[in-house]
């Protein structure tokens, strides 16, 4: 490895515009002629719209248009839509009602656009806004999934009867029948996995520019995956053909899924622009972030677990109710089905397993995938089964967990997933070692004479990153491909630039990419540069999501780097007189080997540009793209162990001691690696003991601010405790896995269960306020 | 409408701006700095974070009038020149920021708690746990803090150095 | 926001005048609450009067047996306050935890008592130590100062010009905040006057504001320990209930608040 290579913990390259306020996030562009644009938003979870009339606002200072969603519908705009086809178990379609960007005949959650005002300043927009009167019709709403699923319950679409969107499944039903028929004891439980808001730091925003003389629109938006947007907003909404639409995801203040979807408030931006002809900004409030933001998980199930005499798990039973808001966003189908479903397995040996997934239509925001996106339910799920199923049968949880480890790899699961590799083994004893588990008796002991209950948690995940390959996906129902493109471009002096498919916004793609450049060249990362977020300079990629950016977006540009490696090769065998096989790379140079003839990078970049003297038939230039596809998942997986305490006084939950050991499979820049994994961890350490989106029965949002929706403050959080164990990913050329979402999707359940714990009550939902575990103390 | 007079980063400004205008649009909107963050509309997230008149406080709970007069920095204004900031190096150095928007008001709060620290005669000796809980007004999604804590410490013993220096 | 028009007091009496000439006025301090407020556009004050820089309406005075903080004094000031902490150092350890470092450089206890949040710290305070409320106009007790949620015994146009603390024998204030705001979930400030009596006042926990506890109040009369307050029992009736805690909830950390402020005040 070199100083900053692969494996090098080099400090990052965009950090130094973050620090110094340099950073350019959509909100920091103006334009000549900017508008501003505010939303009229519904009050009502449910309502008819009967009629919106503009007539004062538009009389009132600045405000230069008020469109509304009949508009929209008139200018063919298209539905929002869902990329995802999944299938009922009866054979049939699942069953979607129609989205408008803004709702010209009825609106189904608090919160949703009916109207914008654009007008010169934002507080002209928003002073009109007041003045803008919709006319509603109150309907009755079903705000969560057991009413919703209730005969004579209010019905949110036509399309679909009773709510249900699908009733899908997986596994061997009869096989797991007959596993529960032998089985020495079955383990049973009820759990729901809380809503979250995602609250990436960065409200959404857009601003728009339609060229009238070009027709050429320019959008900049806060995207994880700017190319798919602009594929959607052309081929689905019909708002600017892909060769006239540029768009551009700059400095995106933060994700975690959220800033997947092309959200309404984009499209209608974009769209405005043209009808007023002027460009329009729209900056989203933290207050519309939460009625708008796809929220995350919101899953309600029963779980059973079927076990022999010697406590192997013979089988595991699961029905799930999915929550997916009044509308199915992008990529909701797939979450509580082909990410969720797949993942049940977990570490373990289980024969036979079955999985009901009912999908639900409720009066609330939308669901999608938020950090994690259905591995995070399928861990807490099974690893709070795997704790239970210890304390039922009397058995050590960590010893449960190994007798039922799988071993062998690969491991074909009977839910779809071939794991490729792993050690389960080395990651829980790591973990048990950090945290000195074998001592944990003696320090409970000693809480308890401090009038403290302790506890200790243990949660094993594996999860499934890179959805892949392009052609499996699509067979399961994906309207799109999951590869990744990478761009090499070598320029005349030797600098290189990498085009990237693959978008960073927080995860340090300018540092880590440059350390596979530099591993490969020997050449100083100073002298690269990471280009991305921009369909103008990049052709095409699927963006960032599902920790697949390294996997998927890295392998991509090692592929380019080998058609660029294998050019320059040749060149630098031409110049050098020499045997093609016999140039080897080395600290920037291309060397014969066991000579000391040698020609440096930019030369061969000269006179691969200059083109005097290139080998015969060989075309100028020294530039190659990649596509990459890859054959499978990369499948992460760790050990988590959480020691705490609870003050039985208040409830309150104090970390002791937090220690993750993971497997990432080869780490490029480890620093970064911890960072991603301790940013998840607080994510997953935030659902299980602060964070929960809370409807009424009315549908009105309650936790709809900060004063009331509990985000992870630095004195809610322990330091943690890191480790690795590697076993590198066959799959793929850089033996990669992706780390992004391990920590959201193992955290939660050892938290829980330290508390259950400490508690000596397992019955405790998250998130695990000191109310809540109060009462679960004190009854 | 007002004139607001003040210092910003050590130059005289003068604005007019709507009387409702809170400082945080007056530093983005008139004045182009938009290192001075918005993360929340309930004066919770502290991206917002500026020193007035060498005081860390939030800029959106602030209007522009009650400004006036003041001598504000914010982000842009930490640094001298290239020589960056102890507290910027040491959230560099330490890995202490990801997508880097709530950066600049974590940066600004934090380089106040050292301050306060050190001119309190503690002699600079900031623990972990007084670092997490003065950070209580500064929200951040991708760290889990975990690396801001331990910059914010690092920093800590640079300014300290700096200080004894000087 | 609405629009509004900001004006600069520079001095009581001017502030006074400021505030008659507009329609519908409103004193701003440290603006911690009430911009907050304007800014979801849930107040529309025609005109805002900035009385922060007065420079009689800063400072804090201990003379005597008598703790007096000028209205516009920010918490931090009361916080770092030496006098402060030797006379009560209840009071400048309650300043020291109100909202978070930015909010105690700004907020200041007039603001924080003219807006009476039901969650706010300093109401307990006043209540707990008999505190008197002195305005441009008159000298008002602490019972007669508070009358529910958001609201107090200020007349329009009436402003806050100090707060008077008589130092107790001891005091203490244990607060458990709620987790998403950061405001008291419940605190509770207990006092034992120089005579001899024991005042507590609870704040977060009721439904009509900030409250004194006569369980508590009599256990602590009987016996300054922590341990008094073992068999009393609060009544969960009219107490708060929301999502962060039930009633039985608030009224179990308004015993075991109260037993940790004893503890604090020693």
């Amino acid at each position: 490895m070199g100083v900053e290579g692969i494996g090098a913990r080099v400090v990052r390259k965009e950090d130094r515009r973050f620090i110094t306020g340099q950073g350019r996030y959509v909100d920091d562009v103006k334009m000549v002629g900017m508008s501003y644009a505010h939303f009229i938003r519904s009050p009502h979870a449910h309502a008819k719209v009967k009629g919106i009339n503009s007539t004062e606002a538009m009389k009132m200072p600045g405000v230069i248009a008020v469109l509304t969603g009949q508009q929209i519908v008139d200018d063919k705009v298209g539905n929002l839509i869902c990329g995802w086809a999944i299938t009922s178990k009866d054979g049939s379609p699942m069953k979607m009602g129609a989205w408008p960007a803004m709702a010209p005949e009825t609106v189904r959650f608090v919160g949703q656009a009916v109207a914008v005002v654009i007008a010169e300043t934002k507080n002209q927009a928003k002073d009109a806004a007041e003045a803008v009167v919709v006319d509603y019709e109150e309907l009755p709403a079903a705000a969560d999934v057991r009413a919703a699923i209730k005969s004579g319950a209010p019905q949110l679409h036509p399309e679909a009867p009773g709510n249900i969107v699908y009733d899908w499944h997986i596994g061997d039903e009869a096989a797991v029948g007959d596993a529960f028929s032998k089985a020495a004891n079955v383990v049973t439980l009820e759990l729901t996995n809380n809503r979250l808001v995602p609250n990436a730091m960065e409200p959404r925003a857009a601003v728009a520019h339609y060229d009238q003389a070009e027709e050429h629109y320019t959008l900049y938006t806060t995207s994880q995956n700017p190319h798919v947007a602009r594929l959607v907003l052309s081929a689905f909404y019909n708002i600017a053909p892909e060769h006239k639409l540029r768009v551009i995801a700059p400095d995106v203040g933060g994700g975690f899924g959220s800033k997947i979807y092309i959200y309404p408030e984009e499209m209608v931006a974009l769209w405005a622009s043209k009808k007023v002809n002027r460009p329009v900004k729209w900056t989203g409030d933290r207050s519309e972030a939460f009625l708008t933001d796809a929220h995350g998980r919101d899953h309600a199930s029963k779980a059973e677990m079927a076990f022999d005499k010697d406590n192997k798990i013979l089988g595991l039973r699961v029905k799930t109710h999915a929550n997916f808001g009044a509308y199915m966003s992008l990529f909701s189908s797939a979450v509580p089905t082909y990410l969720y479903a797949t993942l049940l397995s977990g570490q373990y040996v289980i024969p036979a397993i079955y999985a009901e997934v009912i999908g639900v239509y409720t009066n609330t925001t939308p669901v999608d995938a938020y950090r994690g996106a259905g591995r995070p339910e399928a861990s807490y799920l099974l690893e709070r089964m795997m704790e239970t199923a210890a304390r039922q049968l009397k058995v050590d949880p960590t010893e449960l967990r190994k007798k039922n480890f799988i071993n062998q790899f690969p491991y074909q699961t009977p839910v779809i997933m071939a794991y490729d590799i792993g050690d389960f083994h080395a990651s829980i004893d790591a973990a048990m070692k950090a945290i000195d588990y074998a001592g944990f008796p003696a320090r409970k002991a000693k809480a308890k004479a401090d009038g403290k209950l302790r506890g200790i948690g243990v949660s094993c995940y594996i999860e499934a990153c890179g959805i892949a390959p392009s052609k499996a996906v699509g067979s399961l129902g994906a309207g799109v491909g999951l590869w990744e493109s990478a761009e090499i471009r070598v320029n005349p002096v030797g600098t290189i630039e990498v085009l990237t498919g693959s978008h960073s916004h927080g995860q340090g793609h300018e540092t880590t990419f440059c350390q596979i450049i530099a591993e490969r060249l020997g050449v100083p990362i100073s002298q690269v540069s990471i280009v991305h977020g921009d369909t103008d300079k990049v052709q095409f990629g699927m963006g960032t999501y599902g920790s697949r950016s390294i996997a998927v977006g890295g392998a991509a540009i090692v592929k380019a780097m080998e058609k660029v490696e294998a050019k320059a090769k040749k060149i630098a065998a031409h110049a050098l007189e020499a045997s093609e096989s016999d140039i080897v790379i080395e600290n920037g140079e291309f060397k014969v080997t066991g000579t000391d003839k040698a020609i440096a990078l930019p030369m061969v970049a000269l006179a691969a540009y200059t083109a005097h003297n290139l080998p015969d038939g060989m075309e100028p230039g020294l530039k190659e793209t990649a596509f990459y596809d890859p054959t499978n998942f990369t499948f992460p997986a760790g050990a988590y162990i959480c020691e705490l305490e609870v003050d039985p006084g208040t409830g309150k939950t104090s970390f002791v001691n937090f220690v993750a050991a993971d497997d990432f499979g080869r780490l490029i820049n480890p620093m970064i690696v911890e960072g991603q994994v301790h940013g998840g961890l607080a994510q997953g350490i935030g659902q299980a003991l602060l964070e929960g989106a809370v409807y009424d029965d009315t549908g009105q949002l309650v936790t709809a601010s900060f004063m009331d929706y509990t985000m992870p403050r630095a004195d809610d959080l322990p330091s943690f405790q890191l480790s690795h164990t590697t076993t590198l990913c066959p799959g793929n050329p850089l033996g990669v896995k992706g780390c992004g979402e391990a920590g959201a999707i193992g955290a939660s359940a050892a938290v829980i269960n330290a508390i259950t714990d400490a508690i000596g009550n397992n019955k405790l939902e998250m998130p695990a306020t000191p109310d809540r575990v109060w009462h679960a103390i004190h009854g | 409408m007002s004139t607001v007079k003040l210092t910003v980063n050590g130059k005289a400004v003068s604005v007019d701006v709507e009387d409702r205008t809170l400082l945080v649009h007056l530093l983005r909107e008139n004045l182009n700095l938009t290192g001075t963050h918005v993360g929340c509309d309930t004066s919770q997230c502290g991206a917002c974070v500026v020193h007035v008149d060498g005081r860390a406080v939030k800029s959106c709970t602030m209007l522009a009038g009650q400004a006036a007069g003041s001598n504000v920095t914010t982000i842009e204004g930490l640094a001298k020149g290239d020589e960056l900031h102890p507290m910027q190096a040491a959230f560099r150095d330490n890995h202490g920021l990801q997508c880097g928007y709530c950066t600049p008001g974590m940066i600004m709060s934090a380089v106040d708690i050292v301050h306060r620290h050190h001119s309190q005669g503690s002699g600079g000796k900031l623990d972990e746990e007084t670092v997490r809980h003065e950070l209580e007004g500064n929200i951040c999604r991708c760290t889990g803090y975990h690396n801001i804590v331990k910059a914010v410490l690092d920093a800590a013993g640079r300014m300290k150095v700096a200080q004894a220096a000087e | 926001m609405y629009e509004t028009n900001y004006h600069r007091a520079s001095s009581i009496d001017d502030a006074v005048a400021q505030f008659a000439k507009g329609t519908d006025s409103k004193f701003l301090s440290g603006g911690q609450t009430l911009l907050p407020v304007m800014k979801q556009r849930l107040a529309a004050p025609s005109d805002v009067i900035d009385v922060a820089k007065i420079k009689d309406m800063i400072g804090i005075d201990v003379s005597g047996d008598t703790v007096t903080i000028k209205a516009a004094t920010p918490h931090y000031d009361v916080a770092q306050s030496d006098a402060v902490k030797k006379a009560i150092p209840a009071l400048s350890s309650l300043a020291s935890e109100i909202g978070d470092p930015a909010v105690r450089y700004r907020g200041t206890i007039g603001g924080s008592l003219a807006n009476n949040d039901p969650a706010a710290d300093y109401p307990a305070a006043v209540l707990a130590l008999g505190a008197t409320i002195k305005t441009n106009k008159r000298s008002i007790a602490a019972e007669d100062f508070f009358k529910g949620l958001f609201s107090t015994a200020l007349e329009d146009g009436e402003i806050i010009t100090a707060v008077s603390f008589p130092v107790p024998a001891k005091a203490g204030y244990a607060k458990f905040p709620n987790p998403a705001s950061r405001f008291a979930l419940t605190g509770v400030f207990v006092a034992k006057t120089k005579a001899g009596d024991v005042r507590v006042a609870a704040t977060g926990a009721s439904q009509s504001g900030v409250m004194r506890v006569g369980p508590i109040e009599q256990a602590l009369k009987a016996n300054w320990a922590a341990s008094a307050l073992d068999s009393v029992t609060i009544a969960a009736s009219g107490l708060l209930a929301d999502i962060h805690g039930s009633a039985d909830y608030r009224a179990n950390l308004v015993k075991v608040m109260g037993q940790r402020a004893v503890t604090a005040a020693g």
